[in-house]
């Protein structure tokens, strides 16, 4: 039965790459195995023009249907559903395609991953690559079986006559080991390159494979232990490298005392470029040694942050950089000046570290007259490898990266920064050199989802209906670092040494996108972007984390739509079916949350006993994103003596589209729910005025056991009629609103800063009770 | 500086050269290639480094080699095979635990000796044994499923051996 089990098929690297990673159930070493195949320096590196078939697709002669794409796996299960899709249009068993992914010498460049956008946008080539191969398997099975295609029929890649299984020919058999060198026309570029051929794609009312449970593909090697991340590679002559950061904002290493790591065997090297500084040794306990023991004498930091308390006056009082109308319509301030009853509330979101469980690791072998391989796994390999040829000078055909699994990311995180940091590492000891990052260098100096403050306003007439809002925010930009690292100042370790910050347009905190676009009459909303504290080498630079910009805006609107429902005595769920126009999916999910959650119909507070210790409620919050609907109702219990809040229960309820894989889709949406519980509650980044203090799983809290909700439902609507949606990031949005509306019904208090941590709760509620 | 240090790993004797006050957690990387206890903080604040040692679930991150020299260790790839999986590695197949999977060798040996320890553990007492453990992806409540399943196979599987002893 074991046996039986199905076994992850990607693969790293075919015969130009001159390193032969791969691991094996089948072998009898338990190890991963790394193969040296005596391959000649290259002259260069090229990624394949997504123009041809075989760029996409081959048939191999032991029937395996081989795929090459330019996306990756970042844990959420990408590869089990692109395999359902692929196997569907190809008519074989999912467990025949193998993947090869976001290596830049084998797989077209679809942007790496982003924007939940894998399987909405991603897997359209494949989907149309795959039905193409399907086509002209056909037109060769015609002929070598004499009987014209429509006459042919496909049962995992055995291609017979109908009526006739007597004469039938493999896929193997018919292609087995040549190019399917057939023509594709392209179009688009980046998430959103796609490619057409002669083949049409399956009617979706057809499907067998799309839309079933098949289990993760990669799931029983890395729970046996079989499976190589990016961690476990190693290469032949391969050096230990760690990074030592500034000792703040702007400190540079006036003096470095290489004396102090007398005794330390096997030391290669110290590497100083500005502020850069890297240990390079033999073995990882010596590098780790050498980067605790090297005295550097830092010059003084700048004073660049506030102080933490003042962070968000400092946002409010700085002059903008940057300013959009977002929605303007009516005259929102006229009708507010002279409104009888208005609201007005202010919410406060603070940065967050990605704090990925792995800290970041990369492997560099620098060659200066051939081709450099990087190792990594970050999430845009190939524009990490225009990244990394302009950081150390070469054409971007003379940098190969090999993307290896890391551990999740949930955007632009810093594994690309790891990657620079062993190009440096790797250039200055000429040698190929492994740097893993320590705790403190992902979670202190990895890149941040951004801080944002919200000013709302509304005003409401006699009837108790909303006749003009007014949205305000303000962010620092979600692009201070562009998600896409295909520039030099891109990367930390070169920001360090002293390349300028490639910093990308302006990016807000927008009304209407990364929250619910309500309709009201009157309707104002202006967003400004806040300058970055520091342009370059700063551990407070503001890049895309999860959602970006949606759990903060979310935050803001559904909590002030909660406080406009209670102001008029409204039940929650029936003020926001009140304002969402004419959405029908918006609706569609807010009725089925009711339901499944036996929503209790009434308005919020509750009004709790004022002598329970320990009060409960309920909240929703709605979030719309790219085409994907999600309503979610947390149940919480507050405790008045500590301030804690504990999620008893979570209801999500989640429209994509058409579902590809749904317990595939129910992991990803329980994992999105867990850490936005984490967001809601226990996240933010703390800061001193020139370095972040927030280094490790102590300083920086994330959910643990104690924090999982004793219930979690989650309820899927499928859509077939509609293409498939995203669904990595839009189950995070609405967790923290629906979280602090809970704790406002149980407790009548508003907690208008995240995260809702127990201090801040019960300092809320104290000053509410004594009022 | 590096002495010589003989390691008792998954049943079987390695002769290590490394310095004493390494942390076994590179011992077995880099040494040994057993890949599965990871690095996840160095600081014994996730678990993702995490061994048996003598039967305990310990971080291999912080336990110098010179102290687990002469020890029991067990790590994630002495479990089970692809062929006889331990219990607490084919529930967790068969619950679909992970997101990423970086975190799970933590999950898995502290499950394991748990269960070890305690064969029904309540659900208080499994966040307890848990609450020392990170899984940033936010796999928990699969997670949890993935334990009780476990624990009630390796019951299963104790009850059934006891009727055959009496039998």
């Amino acid at each position: 039965m074991a046996a039986k089990l199905p076994l992850s098929r990607r693969e790293f690297v075919k015969g130009t790459g001159g390193l032969l990673i791969g691991f094996s159930l089948a072998d009898s070493a338990i190890v991963p195995q790394l193969l040296s195949a005596a391959v000649p320096p290259q002259a260069a590196s090229t990624t394949p023009s997504p123009a041809r078939l075989d760029a996409w697709l081959r048939i191999e002669k032991d029937e395996t249907i081989r795929v090459f794409t330019g996306k990756a796996e970042i844990g959420m299960g990408v590869e089990t559903a692109y395999s359902q899709i692929v196997a569907e249009e190809l008519d074989v068993a999912p467990a025949r395609v193998a993947f090869v992914m976001g290596d830049t010498a084998e797989t077209a460049d679809q942007g790496g991953v982003g924007g939940s956008t894998s399987v909405a946008q991603g897997a359209k080539p494949l989907r149309n690559a795959s039905a193409t191969a399907r086509f002209l398997l056909l037109q060769l099975a015609a002929t070598r079986l004499g009987v014209p295609p429509d006459q042919l029929e496909v049962k995992d890649g055995i291609v017979s006559v109908k009526g006739d299984p007597s004469k039938h020919i493999s896929y193997g058999e018919l292609a087995g080991g040549t190019d399917l060198n057939d023509a594709l026309n392209v179009s688009g570029a980046g998430f959103g390159l796609n490619v057409q051929g002669a083949g049409k794609p399956k009617d979706p009312a057809s499907y067998t494979v799309v839309g079933t449970s098949l289990p993760r593909v990669d799931m029983p090697a890395k729970i046996l232990g079989h499976f190589t991340y990016i961690t476990d590679v190693r290469v032949p002559g391969m050096l230990h490298g760690r990074v030592i950061r500034p000792a703040g904002v702007g400190a540079t290493p006036a003096t470095v005392d290489e004396k102090s790591l007398q005794g330390i065997p096997g030391v290669v090297k110290v590497v100083v470029k500005g502020n850069f500084v890297g240990v390079v040794a033999e073995n990882e306990w010596s590098a780790i040694r050498a980067a605790k023991a090297l005295k550097i004498g830092w010059s003084a930091p700048v004073q660049a942050f506030p102080e933490r308390e003042d962070l968000y006056r400092h946002m409010r009082a700085a002059t903008p950089k940057a300013t959009r109308v977002m929605a303007n319509q009516g005259d929102a301030a006229a009708v507010l000046a002279t409104a009888t009853k208005k609201v007005e509330s202010s919410y406060e979101w603070p940065f967050q570290s990605h704090a990925s469980m792995g800290p970041g690791c990369a492997v560099a072998d620098f060659q200066p007259a051939g081709v450099t391989t990087i190792w990594s796994g970050a999430q845009k390999p190939h524009a990490l490898q225009q990244g990394i040829a302009q950081l150390l000078n070469l054409s971007a055909d003379k940098v190969h990266v090999i993307w290896v699994e890391d551990s999740g990311s949930y955007g632009r995180g810093g594994y690309e920064d790891t990657a620079g940091d062993a190009a440096l590492l790797s250039q200055a000891v000429g040698r190929p050199v492994r740097v893993q990052w320590m705790r403190a260098d992902m979670t202190a100096w990895g890149a941040k989802g951004p801080a944002s403050v919200f000013d709302l306003s509304a005003a409401l007439d006699a009837a108790g209906s909303v006749t003009a809002l007014q949205y305000t925010s303000r962010a620092f930009s979600g692009t201070e670092i562009l998600p896409q690292p295909n520039s030099a100042g891109n990367l930390l370790g070169a920001q360090l040494s002293g390349v300028a910050n490639t910093t990308g347009a302006d990016e807000f905190a927008v009304w209407g996108d990364m929250a619910p676009r309500y309709e009201f009459p009157n309707l104002h909303a202006v967003g400004y972007v806040v300058p970055t504290f520091y342009a370059t080498g700063s551990p407070l630079r503001g890049t895309h984390l999860r959602d970006p910009g949606g759990p903060a805006t979310t935050f803001a609107v559904e909590s002030f739509m909660d406080e406009l429902a209670a102001s008029v005595g409204a039940d929650p769920i029936e003020f926001r079916l009140k304002y969402i126009g004419n959405d029908a999916r918006a609706k569609a999910v807010l009725a089925s949350v009711a339901e499944h959650a036996k929503w209790d119909r009434r308005p919020s507070p509750k009004k709790p006993a004022a002598s329970a210790e320990v009060v409960a409620g309920r909240g929703v919050a709605l979030a719309i994103r790219n085409g994907t609907y999600v309503a979610t109702v947390a149940e919480v219990e507050v405790a008045r003596r500590t301030g804690l809040v504990h999620v008893k229960r979570i209801v999500c309820v989640h429209d994509c589209g058409l579902i590809v894989n749904p317990e595939g889709l129910r992991a990803v949406i329980s994992a999105n729910l867990m850490q936005s519980l984490g967001r809601a509650l226990k996240e933010e980044v703390t800061f001193n005025r020139s370095n972040v203090t927030s280094v490790d799983w102590t300083t920086y809290p994330v959910t643990r056991a104690s924090d999982v909700p004793e219930q979690i439902d989650i309820v899927l609507l499928n859509r077939p009629d509609l293409p498939p949606g995203g669904a990595g990031e839009p189950s995070s949005r609405p967790t923290a609103a629906a979280i602090a509306n809970a704790v406002f019904d149980a407790t009548g208090v508003r907690v208008r800063q995240a995260p809702l941590s127990p201090a801040r709760v019960k300092a809320a509620w104290g000053t509410a009770v004594s009022a | 500086m590096n002495t010589n240090t003989s390691l008792k790993v998954n049943g079987q004797t390695h002769a290590v050269s490394a310095d004493s006050d390494c942390p076994l957690l590179y011992v077995l990387r880099d040494d040994l290639a057993l890949h599965n206890p990871r690095f996840g903080c160095g600081l014994g604040q996730c678990g993702a480094c995490t061994v048996i040692v003598d039967g305990r679930a310990v971080r291999s991150c912080l336990l110098p080699l010179s102290r687990a020299a002469g020890k029991e260790i067990v790590t994630l790839e002495g479990l089970g095979t692809l062929e006889k999986p331990h219990p607490v590695q084919a529930a967790f197949i068969a619950e679909q635990t992970f997101q990423c999977g970086y975190c799970l060798n933590g999950w898995v040996m502290s499950a394991k000796a748990l269960l070890d320890q305690n064969p029904n553990p309540s659900d208080a007492e499994m966040r307890k044994a848990f609450e020392s453990l990170v899984c940033r992806c936010g796999s928990h409540a699969r997670i949890f499923s993935a334990v009780r399943r476990a624990a009630a196979s390796m019951r299963a599987a104790a009850n059934l051996s006891d009727a055959q002893r009496s039998a």
